[in-house]
């Protein structure tokens, strides 16, 4: 048994008993636990994860048995299982206590201590995603119509065949003054853009500007904005994670806005969920992170529910699926907003795919290191998407775009991926085109297409 | 005992990466769904694609005279899946394909690893229902229902899994494989197989395959939720709606104490202060009849001075059933320890029953509530209680034991769906008598004579027969 002379390594997490205790291992997270679907053994899912938990209490495994650490990590932290639990037990609150006790007994190993202190240092974290974006071309492949790269040979046995998109030399923020004016503008927001956004996908985060700027919000893009700390939480690195959002909320408190508004499940999950409890104990910040917690939004959200947003006049004539991420609705519960603007967009046939909040199996890093079982779950995804005939397979986080975009074109279903608010600025986008085309007296090549 | 040679021979039938040796894995596998039962974690834990796997490791354990323990998805409620002895878990989770559907013969075919609901999705664009619907019919796995004989929402109108197996196929403890049953309606060839390893709880033999029996799927439905202020009002509404033939495809009865706890739970607009509510939905091929039926149905609600809800839309069915689907979510969020009980009663005696359980739960100072299936008699009595409170564990094995010894007065049953398992093996002799064990135990020693298939589960040894 367990003592002061052999520590489990979870006697600083002391609501951890009771959170295990309140689970009455019914199951019912077998359901839709997306490694469960894929590997089909106990280990891989909540229940089974709970009793491991209570294993290392009860003294019979140990936090510093490389087999526990691994079991404990195969998870996608989908929050799935939250969804589906009849007893509410807080299986992400419970997966967390346990990754940090982890940290806490064994310390990070080297490698992610070394990306992780990456995403401490912006500066440092910026100079590699440039030099990386600069030399891409010796490891990778280049697809320049899907904007993607795939590990070159001797690189290869890496990740075979994967698709990533390819990181940017120059990243959204460096791209932007500090504030975007918009038009007659009646508020103020900042978008907090998330990593992403910022390396892989500047694009998309124009278009969410846009969007912004056409209903009237002048948007605000605090230079010093980190990374949300998310992918250091999940794996342990509460420590960082605090870091991370202390320097957060003082870049976007000094913006002067009213919301912050996220594209990314994940980043905006970080802001509702995630910054208040780690900053509980903080007298300065704890504050602050509350504060924040119910005026950081999603796009959608913000569009439909706070502004009530101009639906747009231009067409987008696409077959459109939408992917729930995990993120955005189990943790942010966003799924009706996004729909509700893809079926405004004039043009668009929306199609529901089977099982649309189905994982796709990014997990954020979980692609990385569990590739089989991710593979696995991605498949479903592709076949579920590819079923309702779509030409475009719609989302609202990047993290699941990275992954479809390797998934689409593994499994050749061949939809377009794209975040749904580059389907909105591409509606007012067409309506702008269509509206110089009328006013003008030689319709160009572009007015004779539309 | 499991050594490094059982091991090996186990990874040469069904591959390396489907044996589990690791402890982090098996302790996973060392508990199920039941609370208030010792865990064990099993030696090993082995998942076979096939019959002939299945074979292998029961000729095995045969000759190495060691436990297999049969599992599907682990989420019975009497301990039916866990190692007692250590041993060998036998996962049939890869044993998971629907191998056919039928719908000229209303049958389909599967391995035991299918769960519940993917069985009917598979059945449902042929317009057909495989009915039993255990709680747990997102979860549960065909070869666990059909061990457990599991019961569910609609045993009233459409029976419960035994009614719906016709054939199967079946490994012995000796690893013969054993065919019998088919698709046709009529068979009365040998002995009546079915019946035999239905509810055998995987002592008898491991399933490997299962052939059921599918219907038509009900096209119209009425749904209707009744409060009352008496339990003898809502007793003598359930007698009402049968007497006036009408066979409701749900019945659910919900105590006192369980609306109280579902609507402080999730405040779903029940009246505080009454004292029973009941579920109806009825169902039927005709909306003609349906509608009929319903209309007997408010009736008899009226005359028994209940107050009706009825739903209009799918939506206001949703909201109906939010009550009910709360019910053990809500009391289970009361404490760290659900102990659910499913001790069943002739229909004409659920008013005494559910009277009976309140008293116990005061009589004992338990938190007690009680819902269940009140169309077949089978109640949940469920006590929430602090599993690290030895004074009130004690109390509350006391109140189980007067629960059941009230259904057995009552002309009632030790359990109507979960099973005896390792939770009430010591009261089977109470209901069986002592020519009951013996014939139980004669029917186990002709077929597993060495007792390697799930021992000590089900059939009592000779010595604790009485507890």
């Amino acid at each position: 048994m367990p003592d002061a002379m052999h520590p489990t390594g979870l006697e600083d997490f002391p609501a951890l008993r009771h959170e295990l205790d309140r689970c009455m291992k019914c199951g019912f997270c077998m359901a839709v636990c997306p490694v469960y679907a894929s590997e089909k053994t106990e280990g891989a899912v909540a229940r089974g994860k709970i009793g491991i938990a209570e294993a290392v209490l009860a003294g019979d495994l140990a936090l510093d048995d490389q087999e526990v650490i691994d079991t404990l990590f195969n998870c996608l932290v989908c929050k799935s299982c939250l969804q589906n639990c009849p007893s509410g037990v807080r299986v992400d609150r419970i997966m967390l206590d346990l990754r940090v006790a982890i940290v806490q007994k064994n310390g990070l190993p080297w490698l992610k201590a070394a990306i992780f202190a990456g995403l401490r240092l912006p500066l440092l974290m910026d100079g590699m995603m440039r030099a990386g974006a600069l030399l891409q071309g010796l490891v990778f492949r280049q697809d320049r119509r899907l904007r993607a790269i795939s590990p070159r040979s001797p690189f290869a046995f890496l990740f075979e065949d994967r698709l990533f998109p390819s990181p940017t030399a120059s990243p959204l923020r460096d791209r932007l003054p500090s504030l975007i004016p918009a038009r007659d503008a009646q508020m103020r927001v900042a978008f907090f853009t998330g990593c992403s956004f910022h390396f892989f996908y500047p694009q998309t985060g124009l278009d969410l500007i846009e969007v912004l700027t056409q209903n009237h919000v002048e948007v605000a893009i605090p230079k010093d904005q980190q990374c949300c700390g998310i992918p250091v939480l999940v794996h342990g690195d509460a420590e960082s994670a605090r870091t991370l959002a202390r320097r957060n909320l003082d870049a976007l408190e000094q913006s002067g806005a009213q919301y912050i508004v996220t594209g990314c499940g994940s980043c905006g999950g970080a802001w509702q969920h995630e910054f208040a409890p780690l900053l509980a104990d903080d007298p300065v910040y704890g504050p602050k992170a509350a504060y924040w917690s119910a005026r950081a939004l999603d796009i959608s959200t913000f569009l439909t529910q706070v502004i009530g947003y101009r639906a747009p006049q231009g067409q987008v004539q696409a077959v459109v699926t939408y992917h729930d991420s995990c993120h955005l609705k189990k943790s942010m519960k966003v799924s009706a907003e996004p729909r509700q603007i893809l079926r405004a967009i004039p043009g668009v046939i929306f199609k529901e795919m089977a099982r649309p909040d189905a994982c796709c199996g990014s997990g954020g890093s979980y692609f990385l290191t569990h590739p089989q079982t991710s593979a696995a779950i991605a498949e479903r995804k592709a076949a579920d998407a590819a079923a309702t005939g779509a030409s475009i397979v719609a989302m609202g986080c990047p993290a699941c775009m990275m992954q479809l975009l390797d998934t689409t074109h593994r499994f050749r279903t061949g939809q377009s991926v794209r975040h749904y608010i580059s389907l909105l600025a591409e509606a007012y986008r067409a309506e702008r085109l269509g509206q110089a085309c009328r006013d003008s007296a030689q319709p160009t090549e572009h007015c004779r297409i539309e | 005992m499991v050594d490094a040679s059982v091991i090996e021979v186990l990874q040469n039938i069904v591959g390396r990466e489907h044996v589990l040796t690791r402890k982090v894995d098996r302790v996973t596998y060392s508990f199920d769904a039941t609370a208030d039962v010792p865990r064990k974690i099993p030696e090993v834990v082995v998942m076979p694609a096939s019959t002939a796997e299945v074979q292998g490791i029961v000729n095995l354990a045969q000759s190495r005279q060691v436990a297999i323990y049969p599992r599907g998805a682990g989420t019975n409620l009497s301990g039916g899946t866990i190692p007692l002895a250590g041993g060998i878990v036998l996962s049939f989770q890869r044993m998971n394909r629907v191998l056919e559907v039928d719908a000229e013969n209303l049958t389909a075919t599967v391995q035991p690893g299918v769960v519940i609901q993917e069985l009917n999705n598979a059945v449902a664009p042929h317009g057909l229902l495989y009915p039993p619907d255990p709680g747990t019919v997102e979860t549960a796995t065909m070869g666990g229902a059909v061990a457990e004989n599991s019961g569910g929402l609609r045993g009233l109108k459409y029976g419960v899994t035994k009614h719906y197996v016709m054939g199967m196929e079946v490994v012995l403890a000796n690893g013969e494989k054993v065919r019998f049953g088919g698709k046709t309606v009529k068979n009365v060839t040998g002995y009546e197989f079915a019946s035999l390893f239905v509810g055998s709880e995987g002592t008898l033999g491991l399933m490997t395959e299962i052939t059921v029996k599918l219907i038509p799927a009900p096209k119209f439905r009425r749904t209707m939720l009744a409060t009352f202020q008496t339990i003898e009002d809502a007793g003598n509404t359930v007698a009402g709606i049968i007497k006036a033939q009408v066979i409701p495809a749900t019945l659910e009865i919900l105590d006192r104490k369980t609306i109280e706890t579902v609507e402080a739970y999730a405040h779903v607009g029940l009246p505080t202060g009454a004292e029973a509510l009941l579920l109806i939905e009825v169902d039927g091929m005709a909306e003609a009849v349906v509608e009929r039926e319903a209309e007997a149905v408010v009736e008899t609600v009226a005359a028994n001075h209940g107050t009706l809800r009825q739903a209009n839309s799918d939506a206001e069915r949703d909201q109906l059933w939010a009550a009910r689907r709360a019910a053990l979510p809500a009391l289970a969020s009361l404490n760290n320890t659900v102990v659910l009980e499913d001790a069943t009663v002739p229909r004409s005696r659920i008013t005494d029953m559910l009277l009976a359980c309140a008293a116990i739960g005061r009589k004992y100072n338990l938190v007690l509530g009680t819902f269940g299936h009140a169309g077949d008699g089978n109640l949940h009595p469920t006590i929430l209680a602090d599993k690290n409170n030895a004074d009130e564990m004690a109390r509350l094995h006391r109140a189980v034991e007067e629960i059941f010894a009230t259904a057995l007065g009552l002309g009632g049953t030790l359990s109507g769906e979960h099973g005896i398992g390792i939770a009430k093996m010591r009261f089977l002799g109470s209901e069986l008598g002592e020519s009951g064990l013996n014939l139980m135990r004669a029917i186990k020693d002709a077929l597993d004579p060495n007792r390697i298939l799930n021992p000590g589960k089900l059939v009592p040894a000779r010595e604790a027969a009485h507890a």
